[in-house]
């Protein structure tokens, strides 16, 4: 029996208002279960598809399909560090997924928002403010907002960015406790190294470079073609290794 | 017992007793919606707007209809042609927000220093808390009653907006609407404050209780209801410092909010 689809993208080409598309030609698509490593260049399309995918930039050519409504991990540094929250209340902002915005957390979601941050590890934190936390237990508050949310379909922005090793290990870890629940994850990232962890990449630069199977995809052609001037490919025996020279946009 | 004599002189005529039922009324809803206008970063806009329905306040006077109505039309003209102004990006939002407002301001200083004017202009710009009527109080009260309901019904998708927009998106909030929502609530505030401390300084009570908390208050639930506190601890302050120095009302009203706003900050430092 062939595994339910996910997330499926046709000949999907997005487009700001009175801009030319910035994404064009992408085609792909991951199962429940899977986990796709998004790779590109700043500006090459990666935060352009997820926007497509959650629904807020309509194509302007081609389809998308998601199942459900998929849940959103911004990095970090995107949130308002100096807005008065605790842990417990950015995970109950996942339960805002669940519809009636306009009454207060039930006390099943509460309960619920609680077991996640327990599964981040952060049961201890529930109560301190979002701002006081490290980089690391941040990004496990984020992830704990998502597994409130309960979606089928997981959008992750350069999760691994910043976060300390323990922070890495556990997230890594729920990464494939997720996937074996049936969550399909589409991971955005810079790092060439940490995609051949995945089932599957994604490679873009305005435009699909490649997808497929981490080892056979990623070599020296598709990685200049992804990256172009962002990247030194040093080649080694058996694998080209690349390294990307990194310049965020804030 | 002098000094809780003095401090009841208010209460004892009647006008001092509406200027604190309206200061108390604004002050608790004002106070606490100014933790959103500020969150947001919306203080300009909020000037913007509580200055540019002059106009419409000054025509309202002048036809003898309810100034609320004249304020509320007003605002959604101010709102309308300072939306316009600012698209120009050759010049930036700022500039042409600032030029658009001059304008009002400039407009509505016009008509309301025309010969057949009958209401001075100092009360339209500076308010008058003590000449309140019967249907101000009553839109205090409703503003308080449903603003007060919508801010509840509100929370969680502000909170979900104002900490992270793309994942208030994602949950299905749309930020877009939440903000309109947000300036609705600032444009029937302004309309209905501006009666008492007009057009020039109704803007301390949004902006200077959330100012003076925001410091000592760790959630938005307990810094909205320590705003509202605030703005009434300070409209009262106000009104008795007009009583007994013989000052403007409004006007004091609006340096006792600056001054606890001043005060709030003033304790990080120390701590």
């Amino acid at each position: 029996m062939r595994a339910k689809v996910a997330v499926r993208a046709s000949a999907l080409a997005v487009a700001y208002p009175g801009a030319p598309p910035a994404l064009e030609d992408v085609s792909f698509a991951v199962e429940a279960g899977g986990s796709v490593c998004v790779l590109g260049p700043n500006g090459g399309g990666k935060t352009t598809l997820f926007r497509a995918l959650l629904g807020e930039l309509a194509p302007a050519a081609g389809s998308v399909h998601v199942r459900g409504r998929p849940a959103y991990v911004a990095q970090t540094e995107r949130t308002r560090l100096d807005f008065p929250v605790s842990a417990l209340d950015v995970a109950l902002m996942g339960a805002l997924a669940h519809g009636r915005w306009w009454l207060p957390a039930r006390r099943s979601e509460r309960v619920a928002a609680y077991a996640a941050l327990e599964r981040v590890g952060l049961s201890g934190h529930a109560g301190t403010r979002f701002g006081e936390l490290s980089g690391g237990q941040r990004q496990r508050v984020l992830l704990a907002r998502a597994l409130v949310h309960d979606a089928t379909v997981l959008l992750l922005d350069e999760p691994l960015s910043g976060v300390d090793p323990a922070s890495a290990r556990l997230i890594t870890r729920l990464f494939a406790e997720l996937r074996a629940e049936g969550r399909a994850l589409l991971v955005a990232s810079h790092d060439v190294e940490s995609a051949r962890s995945f089932d599957v990449v994604l490679c873009l630069n305005h435009r699909q470079v490649a997808f497929g199977p981490p080892a056979p995809t990623l070599d020296r052609a598709v990685l200049e073609a992804t990256y172009g001037g962002e990247m030194i490919v040093l080649d080694e025996p058996g694998a080209a290794r690349a390294v990307t020279v990194h310049h965020h946009e804030h | 017992m002098d000094v809780l004599d003095a401090l009841l002189d208010p209460l004892r005529s009647g006008i001092g007793r509406r200027a604190l039922l309206e200061i108390a009324l604004v002050g608790a809803f004002c106070g606490a919606l100014g933790f959103w206008v500020v969150t947001e970063r919306l203080t300009y806009g909020a000037e913007s707007l509580a200055h540019g329905l002059l106009p419409g306040f000054v025509l309202a006077a002048i036809a003898g209809a309810p100034l609320l109505t004249g304020a509320a039309a007003g605002a959604l003209a101010a709102a309308a042609l300072i939306a316009l102004a600012a698209r120009d990006q050759r010049i930036g939002s700022d500039t042409g927000t600032a030029v658009a407002v001059t304008a009002l301001v400039g407009l509505g200083a016009l008509l309301a220093l025309a010969p057949d004017s009958p209401q001075r202009l100092e009360e339209l710009l500076f308010g008058d808390p003590l000449a309140v009527s019967d249907g101000d109080l009553a839109a205090a009260a409703l503003l308080l009653a449903v603003g007060g309901a919508a801010l509840a019904a509100l929370h969680r998708p502000f909170a979900a907006v104002a900490f992270d927009p793309p994942a208030a998106a994602a949950t299905g909030l749309r930020p877009q609407a939440v903000r309109f929502a947000l300036l609705g609530l600032l444009a029937a505030a302004v309309a209905v404050a501006v009666q008492g401390l007009g057009s020039l300084l109704v803007l301390a009570v949004l902006v200077a209780p959330p100012l003076a908390v925001r410091r000592h208050t760790g959630s938005p639930a307990s810094a909205m209801l320590a705003g509202g506190a605030v703005a009434v601890a300070a409209g009262v302050a106000g009104i008795e410092l007009s009583f007994h120095a013989g000052s403007a009302a409004g006007a004091s009203i609006a340096l006792a909010l600056c001054a606890a706003a001043g005060l709030g900050a003033a304790r990080v430092r120390r701590a």
